[in-house]
């Protein structure tokens, strides 16, 4: 296991390899979205209650998911480059973040969209919302310290402890935000839709996670691949330079 | 044990002979809540609503003022490379100069809340939680705002980034403590709020100096 983890630390061998898999990961991703979108929009019925709306949840709620999946996989990321100075996955908790906070905007965006039909306004002070939120800004924190240093090495590495900072408080965070909501507003809106959920409805929803994941890799290997090559003009470009 | 002390003496007398940073903080503190009153009305029930919450708030971003000159005057000046050199362990000399940050900004903070929640018309029942949640609760903004001090050297824009990475993480301790406050001013307990803000500092303290430490060793390697 271990031999495999470092096999992969060389960045050629990585390349070689997103090579092979990036366009399997795009072509997952388009067919499984189309799949999930035509089941989401079209062949399922729309909510008793919420009417037609209840179609933003397939987008909804795997970008919220995805949101939490990559913040975690960026931590568990950073303390692998941080212990073991593994170079790529250093590389990986850099690229993942502005995929991350993609998705956490998306989610956020698309709640906004399916509250004002459904709560009358754009925005209240949910829990789940309010935690959101803070993860967007844990997002943007992160991505405003990664770019802050001339030598990008060193910006990577303090962006690690803070990924893991952040990791530790997002529980933490999530615990104070449901306290302080239900002191100040006890009787919550949102429900969802409860335990039982139609196999109609559970069908789009679980092809546009997969194909949520699939995008991310696939993703996340483009951004990858550009910051290894970004690397290698840069050694070029100091080598021409020094002669 | 002796260089935390030493460390603490020394940083307590810099702040003292040249600095106006505890004094600019409680200015800052003031100002900033003085001007609620001129945007929200000056009706005193409104006021002494949201005193707690205006206060708590202020104070956050009031000790967030000098959390960037922490460890900045030390990495310029090299101080900080022997810092790490010396056979001090560098967390401990961490939480010595954290300790001093807090001395020289959240303890002047609190002494100034009180007279603040007068100008706002706190209920007086909520002056001494007030004074007591915030003792429990600026060490632990102190030693968060520790690790991003330490996470910002040597990078641009500095101080706008350091609020950028710790504000979000201050969010439980500002919930906790302005929920302690209110709890008491309605009439109940707020046992649970102490407790657990007390389980943030204690949380804080050993994990805080920690990660500081290893953001500096990476600022100076």
């Amino acid at each position: 296991m271990t031999m495999l983890f470092h096999r992969f630390a060389n960045p050629t061998r990585f390349l070689r390899l997103a090579a092979v898999i990036q366009p399997w990961m795009a072509g997952i991703t388009l067919l499984l979205g189309a799949a999930g979108l035509y089941l989401g929009l079209v062949g399922s019925p729309g909510d008793y209650q919420q009417g037609q709306s209840v179609r933003i949840m397939y987008v909804h709620v795997p970008a919220a998911w995805m949101a939490l999946f990559i913040y975690s996989s960026m931590a568990i990321s950073a303390a692998v480059g941080l212990i073991w100075k593994h170079p790529l996955a250093d590389l990986i908790a850099k690229s993942s973040a502005p995929i991350g906070a993609c998705f956490t905007f998306l989610s956020l965006l698309t709640g906004s969209l399916w509250g004002k039909p459904m709560w009358g306004t754009w925005w209240v002070w949910d829990a789940r919302l309010t935690s959101m939120l803070v993860l967007f800004f844990l997002y943007l924190g992160y991505m405003a310290l990664v770019n802050a240093f001339d030598d990008p090495q060193r910006g990577i590495r303090a962006s690690s402890i803070l990924v893991l900072v952040g990791f530790i408080n997002v529980p933490i965070i999530k615990f104070s935000v449901d306290w302080w909501n239900t002191l100040h507003q006890p009787a919550s809106v949102f429900k969802m839709g409860g335990p039982s959920i139609d196999p109609s409805m559970l069908w789009p929803l679980m092809l546009m996670a997969v194909a949520f994941n699939t995008y991310y890799v696939w993703a996340l290997l483009v951004r990858v691949r550009a910051e290894i090559i970004a690397n290698r003009i840069r050694i070029l470009r100091l080598k021409q330079v020094h002669g | 044990m002796i260089g935390f002390v030493q460390i603490l003496r020394r940083d307590l007398r810099l702040a003292q002979r040249q600095g106006m940073d505890s004094v600019m903080a409680v200015m800052f503190f003031v100002i900033a809540v003085v001007l609620f009153p001129f945007g929200v009305g000056p009706e005193p029930n409104i006021l002494a609503r949201i005193a707690a919450g205006v206060i708590w708030v202020a104070a956050l971003l009031s000790s967030m003022l000098s959390l960037e000159r922490l460890f900045q005057t030390d990495y310029e000046d090299g101080s900080l490379e022997l810092l790490t050199l010396s056979p001090i362990t560098l967390e401990v000399a961490v939480l010595a100069k954290i300790t001093a940050h807090w001395l020289t900004t959240g303890l002047p903070l609190i002494i100034a809340a009180p007279l603040l929640a007068v100008l706002l018309n706190m209920s007086v029942s909520g002056f001494p939680m007030l004074i007591l949640a915030l003792a429990l609760g600026t060490p632990s903004l102190s030693l968060i705002g520790g690790v991003g001090a330490a996470l910002i050297l040597g990078s641009r824009r500095g101080g706008v980034l350091l609020s950028l990475l710790i504000l979000p993480l201050y969010i439980p301790v500002l919930i906790f403590g302005v929920s302690a406050v209110d709890a008491v001013i309605g009439g109940f307990e707020a046992k649970a709020q102490l407790l657990i803000m007390a389980g943030f500092l204690l949380a804080a303290l050993p994990l805080c100096p920690w990660a500081a430490a290893a953001a500096l060793r990476q600022s100076v390697e």
